[in-house]
């Protein structure tokens, strides 16, 4: 789900990568941090919950709450922790359609 | 492995002052930090950021630099976006870096792992779109990112430093959704004596709320029954105030109603901690050099109990003196020379914070969420439930991870441990020393099986 954003960039970044996420690619300034980015960006929800399946996005931002969980490689990690490189290709945890893991 | 001197855990204040200090006295230090840069929360990537937008976040901030300045030199082997996730005995700190295990070990540890939010379990709190206040001072310290439609919920003086920056920005908030009420200021006046002692913490608050006041920010005192509402995403702010209902439209929520220590690290070494009934958290039993019942593990900073930047930063310089000494590198007297003027000036530092405490406490509704409200955010388990587990038996936290999992999730408890133990002790009528807590084990973070196969062939050398 990508709305406008809520957010305000203060400065625009020069650098900027390709991001690729749920498919969509985004336009994100490169080094940036993943979860401020994709936030920024107008993604909301960054992963559904295994107990309910409910929505979640970033809560603490400092790599606590893992509630900005998603999907590189295979490897599910805490997008807060993680900067911008061009070409990052990020799902939601256990949600890539076209992943062919098994499950 | 590699050897060092000591080995400090975090690079905030209390963390980089330690590591400074620790040098100064000829010792070779390991400095782990999870970020890539270091600052920790309260100065977050203070030198890149100081230059873009200093104006913003003001003096408080930008003079971070200084203590990053300190680390930049031969003693200080500065490991960033070091992943610790175990501490052992001798001591052998493990981490993730680079995505490559590594292990480190020295004869002195210092924790100065910092601070969490206060856990502020609410209807809605788990909606994207609602984030901890320290979340928001992040966006905008570090990415430059301000919510254009953003309520600040709860009570304290950081709500007050965010919504200045907010108006700094041009982004003011659409309100400030307070709990504290006018009873609780006139509690704190008692301390108000202590209070002055610490005069610029004072003047500055006054500045900021007077910044709230021209810029006409709405601020609803004695908030009660507050929950957030949305479909999928926060969408408003419902509440009472003024004896009226209320709602407050916007699409980002700001929670906070104080910080509390972050104890995983020196849980997950044993050392002992203590309910701290002002404060309404666990802290941990530290003498004044920041030493603990576990010979060689020190901590410094928020981590040892809340006081704030400065304090941590004083903090994290006794305990390095009290280290160097130990090692043999400072006479006791030289220790204690060097100590006296950092004593007094923590005393100075520590003046406000009674005032502070009995002014803004916790929301209660939040200590003691209704029945619906969930508490474990990772595992989605409601604080009824956990009631229910009370009733079921279950008189300790631990025991209501088998109950429900609350506590077993990816974040291990570290937003509702302070919850579970509250309701538990409310439910059996014990004291949450008596309740007790979570028990933290390693890994405090999580490591992958690719990640642990590429440790350096010395350790794995060690471990056959």
């Amino acid at each position: 789900m990508k709305t406008a954003s809520p957010f305000l960039e203060l400065e625009a970044a020069p650098a900027r990568a390709t991001v690729w996420f749920d498919g969509e690619p985004l336009d994100l300034p490169q080094g940036a941090n993943l979860a401020a980015a994709l936030l920024a960006a107008g993604v909301a929800v960054f992963r559904h919950t295994p107990a309910s399946g409910a929505p979640r996005g970033p809560f603490c931002l400092m790599g606590a709450c893992f509630d900005c969980l998603v999907e590189i490689d295979g490897v599910v990690r805490q997008a807060c922790m993680l900067e911008v490189e061009d070409g990052l290709r990020v799902t939601r945890p256990h949600e890539a359609e076209d992943s062919g893991a098994p499950v | 492995m590699r050897q060092c001197d000591v080995i400090v855990v975090g690079a905030g204040p209390a963390g980089m002052a330690a590591a400074a200090t620790a040098a100064d006295a000829g010792l070779q230090v390991a400095l782990l930090d999870e970020q890539p840069r270091a600052g920790g929360q309260i100065y977050r990537d203070v030198d890149r950021v100081a230059a873009l937008r200093g104006g913003i976040l003001g003096k408080d901030y930008t003079e971070g630099r200084a203590l990053t300045a300190a680390i930049r030199r031969d003693g200080i082997e500065h490991l960033d976006g070091a992943v610790v996730w175990a501490i052992e005995d001798g001591f052998c700190v493990s981490y993730t870096r680079a995505g490559q295990a590594a292990q480190v070990s020295a004869p002195k540890v210092i924790l100065a792992t910092g601070a969490l939010e206060r856990p502020m379990p609410l209807p809605g709190w788990t909606l994207p779109g609602v984030m901890t206040a320290g979340a928001g001072q992040i966006l905008l310290k570090q990415s430059g990112l301000l919510a254009r439609r953003a309520v600040l919920v709860g009570t304290g003086p950081l709500l007050y430093l965010i919504a200045a920056q907010m108006v700094r920005a041009g982004t003011p908030p659409v309100a400030l959704v307070e709990t504290q009420t006018r009873a609780d200021l006139m509690r704190a006046n008692r301390h108000l004596g202590g209070a002055l002692r610490g005069w610029p913490y004072l003047a500055k608050g006054l500045a900021m709320l007077a910044e709230l006041m021209r810029a006409r920010v709405p601020r609803y005192t004695g908030a009660t029954t507050i929950a957030i509402a949305g479909d999928g995403r926060a969408e408003a702010v419902t509440f009472r105030s003024g004896g009226k209902p209320r709602t407050v439209a916007c699409d980002t929520v700001f929670l906070h109603h104080g910080v509390v220590p972050n104890t995983q690290a020196a849980r997950s070494v044993g050392v002992p901690h203590r309910w701290d009934a002002a404060q309404h958290c666990f802290n941990p039993v530290v003498d004044a050099w920041g030493g603990t019942a576990v010979a060689g593990v020190f901590l410094a900073g928020d981590g040892a109990g809340i006081g704030g930047a400065k304090v941590a930063e004083t903090a994290g310089r006794i305990a390095a003196l009290k280290v160097a000494e130990e090692l043999g590198r400072l006479s006791a007297d030289e220790r204690d020379r060097r100590a006296a003027p950092l004593n007094r000036l923590r005393s100075r530092q520590t003046a406000i914070r009674p005032f502070l405490d009995a002014a803004y406490p916790p929301f209660a509704e939040a200590l003691a969420p209704a029945d619906a409200t969930l508490v474990c955010r990772c595992e989605e388990v409601t604080a009824g439930e956990i009631r229910g587990y009370a009733k079921l038996g279950c008189i300790g936290p631990n025991q209501t991870k088998a109950f429900g999992r609350a506590g077993m999730g990816p974040c291990q408890g570290r937003y509702c441990g302070l919850t579970v133990t509250a309701l538990l002790a409310e439910a059996t009528g014990q004291t949450p020393d008596q309740t007790g807590y979570y028990r933290i084990r390693p890994p405090l973070k999580p490591v992958t099986l690719g990640e642990l196969a590429a440790m350096d062939d010395g350790a794995r050398d060690a471990a056959e």
